[in-house]
This record gives structure tokens, C-alpha cells and sequence, in this order.
């Protein structure tokens, strides 16, 4: 059932007079704008919270925030609901609801002492999520909303698993083994999508290892770099992790080596804290960008597309070119929810889910959605810069700056800013092991948080007593 | 504390680098919207125009003096279409909607589907179920003109381009054969036979490619003179109405004999010969980046469909080719329209403007919503340059082979061109020219297919326009 069909339905239900639709218009047409303003608002918090040192305060401005993810998630559902009366989307909207408000309760009774900014952002993440894809298609938000459903259950016991082995950094070389064998799975039991080999089925149940392997990989390299950070020890932990990128690079998951890649240089240079390093590495990444765009054609295809998507419009510029119409024609407010065309974007839901966002909430909202991911990694660099112990310093950081790496390359990509690389939206994009591995990221760096805190607490009592 | 601390700069300069990548990455979404949206939608490859058109009546297409070239009607029940008053005679120029958008409507289709009426009026309608008005595109074409080449043209195969010297502003532009874009639809299959050989779809005025005959003279006059700039005009020339160049046989039109010439009568007259024995003394890589700073070869940077006009002499080419090409035969292919950019270059003092059809885009109360400015290539031959060559093309008219543009309100400058394209001798009949001489205010380019000579066909309909313009 279309907008008109719905609303011509509407008014016959409730006996031939105008107001019927006019008020169903008001809610559809006005709604962009109301989104557009909770969000900013939302948005503008991230960001002054820190102003100010009252803690009631604080706690009101979170509590505002989570009231503006409610308030967004309820119009955004209205609003699909009239256009289509439709009443699964009733029983989604409710199911999404009492997971939301489940999840923001449990995790600020586990996670006690944590950022209660980073719990909303994520929740406020998940929730634009779900929203797009039960408007793109309803099946995505329904197993959307069970992967994440499952994660966070299993990531209630988060802090309990990291508190109980606080031994985490003595196996570097154990997680880099495991995270070679299950990135190599792919050459034994892999299947292709979109031109990258990166996919493993398992009991009917498709999984992409990379983004499970990226967090014992921050695992690997924070524990071999926090115990030492001599020379031959960087040259060792470099090897291990180029053969990592060397593995994705073959599998041509082309976004994940770049993550990865950069990602071991973050953490390299923090933890010898020698720009020599760094410059080093950028150096030979550049060099090794090069070798690539001149000998592998996958690459040149990338590189075209992103230099002129109007010239091959018809093959590599293809996505590209349909995920700046879908951003352009939608303008700064945005077509309105279901009123716009994302299904000729190809992969709306996943790697192109922020051109869908941006073609019908707007690109004013999208470009708040830009400031919300940013927000997130700066309070995971908060977090970083607080930690003690240097194993915990060092993963919160190579997570953060995996998070946000992604981030740049999902939404350069898909405006054209740098060449698509084809990686998921972290907590809005679908998919299963996207969604799964970010939400055990900010559980990890959350946890480790609470236990930091735990422990300063502890040596603060015994130096008092 | 200091180990809890080490390696916290570090991590504050990689914050800050990426902070500052991400606010890079924003601002070029914020430019992306702002600039460069608006012309990246606009594509045909874009198919949001229905999702538009759902929530506004496409907008109307006028000519500079108000009459409407274009228009959506809705009927009782609700279905639009699309109407174009003055069928034909817009076709190419304004396009149509039907069968893959062209001209206007496809290069503006995006404005016309955009509604800047009053946001309040706006949410009214919406409220109402009623569409807004779409914004509409106010083109630089004028109606009595297009009228006027479109008569003259008749039932001639040909093109006819008239611009404004100073801005660039297209104010007509005819094809013909022509086809109605309110029957697009159904006379789909005849317009795309193979068979059919009018080729009514094509629009000549700016992709047609002919040889331009001996209005290309004019370029080898202008080469001549920025090679010789002292002593070209101590050029003489003695025509005997055939010559010979190392074997190559050139005649004079009709074998006429047009006796002693110098640069400037030599042009006045068309003299083959002279420019023949001119070519011989040209250099001819100079002269090939003379006819690319003419746009030969090269993009025009113009907003609607078009083919590069072909310049393709080089040092390797043989003398047969080189006398051909000074001429305005040869290999050189050119458009209409690059043909009267050439003539709008030499009446605006040497300065090349780009050509456009659409003035501004404007709402449905009249504001203006985007504004097209002029847009100049820059100074292609030196203002005294320009204006010595203004004088001798004034002698074409005054003296010489367009002599029938005398006695017209304004004085007329131009060169006419017969271009052979079959070893029949079949020809193409050109005029290009502008007048007032010493203001132009428009800039002719008018090619009749198979015609024969620009004084017998192209001329008259020079001559229907002038009049038209300024008046009998």
C-alpha cells in the first residue's frame, strides 16, 4: 500500500471528513522537519555536555538525549506505519522499543561508571538502523534487530570476562595465530560477494571474519607492543600483522586491509611514540597504494570511479553515481521518510546505508549522524587517555581508531570525498557480523573503563590507608 | 602517573588529525550540497524525476520576451502531459520530454521538477493533496527571431544560430528537418527509421558537422595577418580565375577571373587562388593552435548536446590538403554553432563567450531562484586584430560576395561559403556574419544543406533575420 492508498484508507475508516487527511499529511510531511531539529539537538549535546562539571546536569542532558532517541524512533515508525498501514510495522516498532529501553536499563546497572554518552550514541546508532532498513526492507530490520539483541545480552558479561582473565595481554601471539587461521578460513570454505572473497558460510549462517578477527587483532598487537617496544619487537609484530593485511589484500577486502594497516599504525606510534614510525609506514602504505592501482585491475576500477563516476556510469561508476543522486536530489531536509528512491542505490542497507539516510532525513541529519559517529571516537579517546594499564590504553585506542577509520571510508566513499571501498556503516549498516563486532567493540572499550576505574579505586584506598 | 600518562600526546595528535580529516570530509558533504548537487542530479541516469513530479507541476519553459515554449497541463483525472505550443519550432533547442530527455528540458529537468514557491504556500498544497508550481526556466531565446530564421529556413535541411556578441546568449537556434515533440511518442518509429534519412532528431545547429567552405577564409585571413602583421597588407594577388600549386589545380568559383587583389579584396571576393597561394606561406602548427584557441578540436564547455568541430591539418599533410584546408575544404568539419561562435568572437573584440540558452530559473512569483551569468573563454585574437578583420568582412558585404545585405537598416558584416562535400560539386550554402558592424548585437550562422552558394540560399535568410531583428 502506497502514501495516497493509505491515506485515502485512513479517511474511509474514520467517515468521510478532510481533517482524517489532512492530519495524516501534517504528521508525514512535518515529521522531516521535527526529525531533523531532535536530532541537531541530540547532536549539539554530544558535544557541550563536557561544559560544566555539575553532575545532575549531566545526568539530565543524558536523560534528554534518550528521551529525543525515543521521541525520533516513535515519529520515524509513525510515519512508516501511515504510509502503509501496516501493522508488522506496529509489532517491530515495539519489539525495537522494549530492546532499546532493555539495553539503555541493563547495561547502566553492568556497566556502572561508564560513559552513559557512548551507551546512548550506540543506542541512538542501532536505532536510525533499524528505522532505514524496515524501510527498505522489513526482513533486514527483523534479523537486524536479533543480532544486535543477542550481542548485547552477551555483552552484559563483558566486564565480568575482562575482570576475570585480566591476563588478556599474555597471549599476543595466540590471538594473531587464531586471527590468521580464521582470516584464511575464507580461501577454504569462502564465498564471494561483490567481487571480495571475504564471506564464510557456517551452518547457513553467512559471517564475514574480518570483523571479528579486527578486535583480536588490536588484541594481538596492543599486548606484543605494551610489553616491549623495541626495535626487533616491532619488526616482528609488524610482519604478523602484514601478514594479515597481506591475507585481506588477497581476499580483495580492500576496505578491512586499510583498516588494518592503519590501524597497527596508530597503536605502533602511540606505543613507541616515534613519528619516525609513522611516517615510515604511511610512506610505504602510499608506495604500496600505488603498486596496487598499477597492477591490480579491481583497483583501477575503484580509482576510476571515484575520478569520474559520470564517465562509467554504466559499470565501476555505477554506485557511486546513484549515491550522489540519491544525496543530491534528496537535498538539506531530505525527501521524507519513504518518499525517496534508495532502492537504486545498490546495497542501500549495508554499505550504502548513509546515501539512503541522507536521501530521505536530509543531509542536514546525515550530517549530524556524521558528528555522532565522531562524538563516539572522541569519548573513546577519552577513555584511552584515562587508562593505566598500557595494554588497556593501547586496544582502546587501536579500537577507536578502527571505529573511525571505518567511518571515514563508509562515508568517504559514498560522497565521493575518496574511492569506495566498500566497508559497513558501524550500528546502522546491515549485516550480521558488522553489527555483532561493533557492538562487542564499544563493550570491550567500555569494560575496560569500569574495570580502569575499578582499579584506580582500589589503589586509591590502599595508598589512604 | 607519568607511565599512566606516556604516549597520551601521541594519541592527542592522532585525535586531532583525524578530527581535522573528518571536518574536511564535512565540509566537502556541505560543498557537495551547496555547488555541485544541483548539476550532478541532473542527470539522466537519475530517476527521482517521478518522485518529483509527485510533489510538483513541472515548470514551464518561456522565451526571453514571455511566450511559453513548454508546459505541463493536467487533465480532469489527474494525468499530466507535457505541451509544447509552438511544436516544431523549438524542437531541438528546448527538447523534449518524451523518448530520453533533450536540450532544456533534459539539461533543466531537475530545476523545472524543484519548487521555490513559498514555503508556507508549499506546505498548503501538500497539506491539500495539491501539487506546487515548479520553478520556471526563462530561456535567452527570442521568439520573433526564432520565428523569423525558422520561416526563412522553410523547407531547406539546414541550421540557423544567432547569438548575442557580448554575452554569448543564444537567441535562436533552428534544425530542420524538425519533428513535433508533442508527437514524439507516436511517431517514435518513423523519426528513428533507418530508411529515413532527415535525421529529424538531430539537432544540425550544434552537431551537424559540414565542411565550412570559404567561411573559413576568414580564419586564414586572420592567420595571414598575425604571421605578416606589417606587411600584409602589401599582399597582392593576381587572379586569372585558375592556378596551379605544384600540381594542384585550384579554381576560382566558376572559374571567375577576379583580376588583382589584395588581403582585403581578396576576402571580399572569395578568391580561391589568393588564399591558396596565402596557405603556401602559413605556418601551419601556428595555425592549427590558432583554429584550437577557436575551439576547433576542443570542448565548448556549453550546456547542451554538441559535437567538437574538427581541425585536423598538420605539417605532415601534403600541399594538395593544405591549399584545400585554407579554403575551407579539406578534412575540416565544423558545427554551426562553433561557426557563429567564430563570427561572435570578431564582433565582440576578440573575445570568445560561451554560449547558453537559459537566462535564469525563477519561482512561480517571479524571484529569481538561480541567476546564469556570462561566461568568456578569453580574448582569442587581439582587439585591433579583431576589428581590422571586422572591416574587411564589412567589405564582403559593401563590395563583395554578400552584397545583397545592403541597404538594410544597420550595416552588415560576414562572409559567405559554398562548401562542396561530393565530387559532384554539390554544396552547402553558409553565411556567417554580425551586425550592427561597429556594435554588433547579434551574431548570424546559417548553413543550407545541398543548397548550392551562400549568396543565393544562405543570404536571404541572413537578410529575413536582420530585418527582423532591427526592424524593416
Amino acid at each position: 500500500m502506497d502514501k495516497k492508498e493509505a491515506a485515502k484508507k485512513l479517511i474511509e475508516m474514520f467517515g468521510s471528513f478532510d481533517a482524517v487527511g489532512v492530519a495524516h499529511s501534517i504528521v508525514v510531511e512535518v515529521s522531516k522537519y521535527v526529525i531533523i531539529l531532535l536530532f541537531a539537538v541530540y547532536t549539539w549535546h554530544c558535544f557541550t555536555v563536557f561544559f560544566g562539571k555539575n553532575a545532575e546536569r549531566k545526568d539530565m542532558v543524558y536523560r534528554r538525549q534518550n528521551k529525543i532517541m525515543y521521541a525520533i524512533h516513535f515519529i520515524c515508525s509513525l510515519v512508516l506505519f501511515l504510509n502503509s498501514l501496516d501493522w508488522k510495522i506496529a509489532l517491530l516498532y515495539l519489539a525495537q522499543l522494549a530492546f532499546l529501553f532493555f539495553v539503555n536499563k541493563a547495561y547502566l546497572y553492568v556497566y556502572k561508571n561508564a560513559s552513559k554518552l557512548i551507551l546512548n550514541n550506540m543506542l541512538m546508532l542501532l536505532m536510525i538502523g533499524f528505522v532505514m532498513l524496515g524501510r527498505i526492507k522489513q526482513s533486514f530490520a527483523v534479523r537486524q534487530l536479533v543480532f544486535a539483541a543477542a550481542t548485547c545480552l552477551v555483552g552484559l558479561f563483558i566486564p565480568l570476562i575482562i575482570e576475570k582473565f585480566h591476563s588478556f595481554d599474555r597471549f599476543g601471539k595466540v590471538y594473531a595465530v587464531l586471527g590468521i587461521c580464521m582470516l584464511a578460513l575464507v580461501f577454504v570454505i569462502g564465498k564471494s560477494v561483490y567481487g571480495a572473497k571475504n564471506w564464510i558460510v557456517i551452518a547457513g549462517f553467512a559471517m564475514q571474519p574480518s570483523e571479528f578477527v579486527k578486535i583480536i587483532y588490536v588484541f594481538f598487537i596492543a599486548a606484543m607492543l605494551a610489553r616491549a617496544s623495541d626495535f626487533r619487537n616491532v619488526l616482528v609484530t609488524g610482519a604478523i600483522a602484514g601478514v594479515h593485511v597481506l591475507i585481506l589484500v588477497a581476499e580483495k577486502d580492500l576496505g578491512a586491509a586499510l583498516i588494518y594497516y592503519f590501524t597497527f599504525l596508530a597503536i605502533l606510534y602511540v606505543a613507541t611514540r616515534q613519528p619516525l614510525y609513522l611516517a615510515a609506514g604511511f610512506g610505504a602504505g602510499t608506495a604500496a597504494a600505488i603498486v596496487a592501482w598499477k597492477f591490480f585491475t579491481h583497483v583501477q576500477k575503484r580509482v576510476t570511479a571515484w575520478q569520474d563516476p559520470w564517465g562509467s556510469i554504466d559499470d565501476a561508476g555505477y554506485q557511486v553515481a546513484q549515491s550522489l543522486f540519491a544525496i543530491g536530489t534528496g537535498g538539506w531536509f531530505g525527501m521524507g521518510l519513504g518518499e525517496g528512491l534508495p532502492s537504486r542505490i545498490p546495497v542501500a542497507e549495508s554499505d550504502f546505508i548513509f546515501s539512503a539516510i541522507s536521501e530521505e532525513l536530509g543531509a542536514f541529519f546525515a550530517i549530524c549522524l556524521i558528528l555522532v559517529e565522531v562524538s563516539c571516537f572522541i569519548l573513546f579517546i577519552n577513555i584511552a587517555l584515562k587508562m593505566a594499564r598500557r595494554f588497556y590504553k593501547l586496544t582502546a585506542l587501536g579500537l577507536a581508531v578502527e571505529y573511525i577509520f571505518q567511518v571515514f571510508l563508509t562515508i568517504g566513499g559514498v560522497t565521493k570525498f575518496i574511492p569506495s571501498t566498500g566497508v559497513t556503516l558501524p550500528l546502522v549498516s546491515y549485516g550480521g557480523s558488522s553489527v555483532i563486532s561493533t557492538i562487542i567493540l564499544f563493550c570491550i572499550i567500555q569494560g575496560m573503563y569500569v574495570l580502569n576505574c575499578r582499579e584506580e579505586e582500589k589503589i586509591e584506598r590502599e595508598t589512604a590507608r | 602517573m607519568k607511565e599512566k600518562q606516556r604516549g597520551n600526546r601521541q594519541i592527542l595528535i592522532l585525535t586531532y588529525s583525524i578530527s581535522f580529516v573528518f571536518l574536511c570530509m564535512a565540509g566537502y558533504f556541505v560543498y557537495f550540497m551547496a555547488v555541485k548537487s544541483q548539476k550532478v542530479i541532473n542527470n539522466p541516469y537519475n530517476k527521482r524525476q517521478e518522485v518529483l513530479a509527485k510533489k510538483v507541476q513541472k515548470g514551464k519553459i518561456v522565451s526571453a520576451d514571455g511566450k511559453v515554449l513548454a508546459k505541463t497541463v493536467t487533465d480532469e483525472e489527474g494525468n499530466d502531459t507535457r505541451v509544447y505550443p509552438y511544436n516544431d519550432m523549438f524542437c531541438h533547442i528546448v527538447g523534449r520530454e518524451d523518448n530520453s530527455m533533450t536540450g532544456i528540458e533534459g539539461r533543466q529537468c531537475y530545476p523545472l521538477l524543484t519548487s521555490h514557491a513559498n514555503p508556507l504556500k508549499q506546505l498548503g498544497n501538500t497539506l491539500q493533496g495539491k501539487k506546487s508550481p515548479g520553478d520556471t526556466v526563462v530561456t535567452t531565446l527570442d521568439y520573433k527571431l526564432q520565428e523569423a530564421a525558422y520561416r526563412a529556413l522553410g523547407n531547406h535541411k539546414g541550421a540557423v544560430v544567432a547569438l548575442e556578441p557580448s554575452t554569448g546568449k543564444v537567441l535562436a537556434m533552428v534544425s530542420k528537418p524538425a519533428y513535433d515533440p508533442n508527437r514524439v511518442k507516436q511517431d517514435w518509429e518513423a523519426l528513428t527509421n533507418d530508411s529515413n534519412e532527415d535525421s529529424a532528431l538531430v539537432n544540425r545547429a550544434t552537431q551537424g558537422l559540414y565542411p565550412p567552405g570559404s567561411t573559413f577564409k576568414v580564419l586564414t585571413a586572420i592567420e595571414y595577418m598575425m604571421e605578416n602583421p606589417d606587411t600584409y597588407q602589401k599582399f597582392q594577388y593576381e587572379c586569372k580565375g585558375s592556378d596551379s600549386f605544384s600540381g594542384n589545380i585550384i579554381n576560382c568559383y566558376g572559374k571567375t577571373v577576379h583580376g588583382t587583389l589584395d588581403l582585403k579584396s581578396a576576402l571580399a571576393k572569395s578568391c580561391n587562388g589568393a588564399f591558396a597561394k596565402i596557405g603556401t606561406t602559413l605556418d601551419v602548427s601556428r595555425f592549427r593552435k590558432l583554429t584550437e584557441k577557436f575551439l576547433f578540436n576542443k570542448e565548448l564547455s556549453v550546456d547542451f548536446e554538441y559535437n567538437k568541430s574538427r581541425f585536423s591539418l598538420t605539417e605532415d599533410s601534403d600541399l594538395g590538403e593544405l591549399t584545400q584546408t585554407v579554403m575551407g575544404q579539406g578534412k575540416t568539419m565544423i558545427t554551426p554553432l562553433e561557426n557563429a561562435m567564430i563570427a561572435a568572437a570578431i564582433a565582440n573584440k576578440g573575445e570568445m563567450m560561451v554560449p547558453y540558452a537559459v537566462e535564469h530559473v525563477e519561482n512561480d512569483a517571479g524571484q529569481v531562484v538561480t541567476q546564469y551569468n556570462p561566461e568568456s573563454k578569453g580574448q582569442i585574437i587581439e582587439e585591433s586584430l579583431a576589428k581590422k578583420i571586422n572591416k574587411m568582412m564589412q567589405a564582403v558585404v559593401s563590395e563583395g560576395t554578400a552584397h545583397s545585405l545592403q541597404g538594410l537598416p544597420c550595416t552588415v558584416a560576414g562572409k559567405t561559403g559554398s562548401a562542396e562535400f561530393d565530387s559532384e560539386g554539390t554544396s552547402h550554402a553558409w553565411f556567417i556574419g554580425f551586425a550592427p558592424a561597429d556594435k554588433p548585437k547579434i551574431a548570424v550562422s546559417i548553413v543550407v544543406e545541398g543548397a548550392g552558394t551562400g549568396s543565393e540560399y544562405a543570404l536571404p535568410i541572413a537578410r529575413q533575420m536582420f530585418e527582423e531583428y532591427f526592424g524593416n
